[in-house]
């Protein structure tokens, strides 16, 4: 592997992505000049208003998109197309309502190399982890239910334990907890933090909530509204483990509130056009 | 207003008795003559009269739909299978299809009797021809449907088309499947009936047309009933499949 502590996990060398020939004739980027560096088991948030780009950051990174200008490397080789190391949630949590939790759970390992070879021999043992998985979660005695008898966030949990089933390096979460109520949020922001210090994986999190990146982020990019740019990097160096109770200190909200500065900055160059697009 | 789980069984017998009863009524006040219209007890001693011919013509009706149906459950599946699963060939091809699924059916009759006969050929065919249509809509509608998030979700793990196809798009439109099964089990009832009236030499669609010709209308209606309880059955019966296979699809209807 040539994934050591001095080479970064995820490397972006000025990436630029038009949608298509005809918008890229025209110069119209989706995401302009990003560069990134990540390194191994690093947790990183992307924040910023929305149709800012984030999602088409997230293509980039696990090489659904191919980058019109610019190099993007993960784990040290170039990206060329979908990348089996990683794993995806989105705000929906999107499980197959004929399967049950469990099951659900299991799908990566039914497509995904190698565990797609040896799942029928080893189907009991993926059984097994995918069980201790939920467990952490704190989903046990839910294995056997269908995804529409659980609530919200039971499936949005549900949803990040597929994502983590077949051990990927890289989380990809795409505003994952946007649809759930204030509290359930922060229950997940706990069980998502416990998972990433026990696996150690690496997590990219697309959100626009700042308490949320700050919480859970070492390092957080604001991004501009399209065309998507990284505007500001911020390294929280808050602590860990963190708990809950760090969101209510002042040196927390003196971040959330510096990040909010940079957003809103951003925010007003659109103002002066008079015709806002939304 | 609470309404009992025995009442909600056993209303549509209670709606059909009630709809006998005015029906005779009806009949029996103004004394309308049989060979009019015909009351249900007439029919119902018509086809105990009749027992035999009436069984047996419901019986080659019964299989020439049965076999055009099957026919249009794998051509419907396999097009609804392309249309659904490819842009080009849902662009290409649907037009097409509309155009023909309105083409009347009455019309096709006389073409396929001349080119396969009096006989089980034109029943078949005329079966297929307008029962395959919602099952191919409906299979295509499935595939086509899918969540984009779930596609990616899939897509990030290496999965080819195929495994989307197989792990989520199948499942996915079972649901659809068997609703265009309830419809299209109907249809092909009436796609076979027409063909026997129009061509046959057997079925019920035959009986029905030499009893009208003869001005036996009890008889007629006897036929008519034949058919109506034959597709109610296989309506039945698939309702009954599809609750057993896609139960999660119906779950706000269970109410447990």
């Amino acid at each position: 592997m040539s994934t050591t502590a001095a080479q970064p996990f995820v490397d972006f060398q000025n990436v630029w992505l038009a949608y298509n020939d005809e918008l890229l004739a025209k110069h119209q980027f989706a995401v302009e000049d990003i560069s990134l560096q990540v390194m191994p088991g690093e947790f990183i948030a992307i924040v910023g208003p929305s149709g800012c780009g984030k999602s088409t950051f997230m293509k980039l990174t696990t090489g659904l998109k191919m980058p019109s200008r610019g190099s993007i490397r993960i784990a040290g080789q170039p990206v060329t197309g979908p990348l089996k190391i990683s794993g995806m949630a989105f705000q929906a949590p999107s499980l197959l309502p004929w399967r049950t939790t469990l099951d659900n759970v299991l799908l990566p390992l039914e497509i995904v190399e190698p565990y797609r070879s040896q799942f029928k021999a080893r189907r009991k043992e993926f059984e097994e982890k995918a069980r201790g998985l939920l467990k952490s979660v704190g989903l046990g005695g839910y294995e056997d239910k269908f995804p529409w008898q659980l609530s919200g966030g039971m499936q949005q949990r549900a949803s990040i334990c597929r994502a983590l089933v077949h051990e990927p390096q890289m989380l990809l979460l795409d505003e994952p907890f946007g649809a759930l109520d204030a509290f359930t949020r922060e229950e997940l922001w706990c069980a998502l933090r416990d998972l990433h210090a026990a696996q150690k994986f690496n997590v990219i999190l697309v959100t626009h909530d700042l308490r949320e990146s700050v919480f859970l982020a070492d390092t957080v990019y604001v991004m501009s509204r399209s065309p998507g740019r990284f505007v500001v990097r911020k390294d929280i160096d808050l602590p860990r483990p963190r708990d809950l109770e760090v969101t209510y200190t002042p040196g927390f909200t003196d971040i959330v509130h510096e990040l909010r500065g940079h957003i809103g900055a951003i925010r007003q160059p659109v103002g002066h056009g008079g015709g806002l697009p939304q | 207003m609470k309404i009992s789980k025995t009442t909600e069984r056993w209303s549509p017998l209670i709606v059909l008795a009630g709809i006998l009863l005015l029906w005779q009524a009806f009949v029996s006040a103004l004394a309308i003559p049989d060979y009019i219209f015909p009351g249900p007890w007439q029919i119902a001693g018509e086809f105990m009269e009749f027992k035999g011919p009436l069984l047996e013509a419901a019986w080659k009706t019964f299989w020439v739909t049965l076999l055009g149906f099957g026919l249009s459950i794998v051509v419907g599946v396999l097009l609804g299978f392309l249309i659904g699963s490819s842009r080009l060939a849902y662009t290409a091809l649907y037009p097409l299809m509309v155009a023909f699924n309105a083409v009347p059916k009455a019309a096709i009759v006389p073409i396929l009797v001349v080119w396969f006969g009096i006989g089980l050929g034109p029943g078949i065919l005329t079966a297929f021809l307008i029962s395959f249509f919602p099952i191919t809509v409906n299979i295509a509608t499935g595939l086509a449907t899918l969540e984009p998030e779930l596609e990616d979700v899939l897509r990030v793990l290496g999965a080819r088309r195929w495994d989307v196809l197989v792990k989520v798009g199948l499942p996915r439109s079972m649901p659809y499947f068997y609703g265009s099964l309830k419809v299209a089990i109907t249809l092909a009832f009436v796609g076979t009936v027409l063909a026997e009236m129009t061509a046959g030499d057997s079925g019920i669609g035959y009986l029905m047309q030499t009893a009208g010709s003869q001005q036996r209308l009890p008889l007629a209606f006897a036929g008519l009933v034949v058919i109506g309880a034959m597709a109610m059955a296989m309506y039945e019966l698939f309702s009954w499949i599809e609750m057993r296979t896609t139960g999660w699809a119906h779950r706000g209807s269970q109410a447990a």
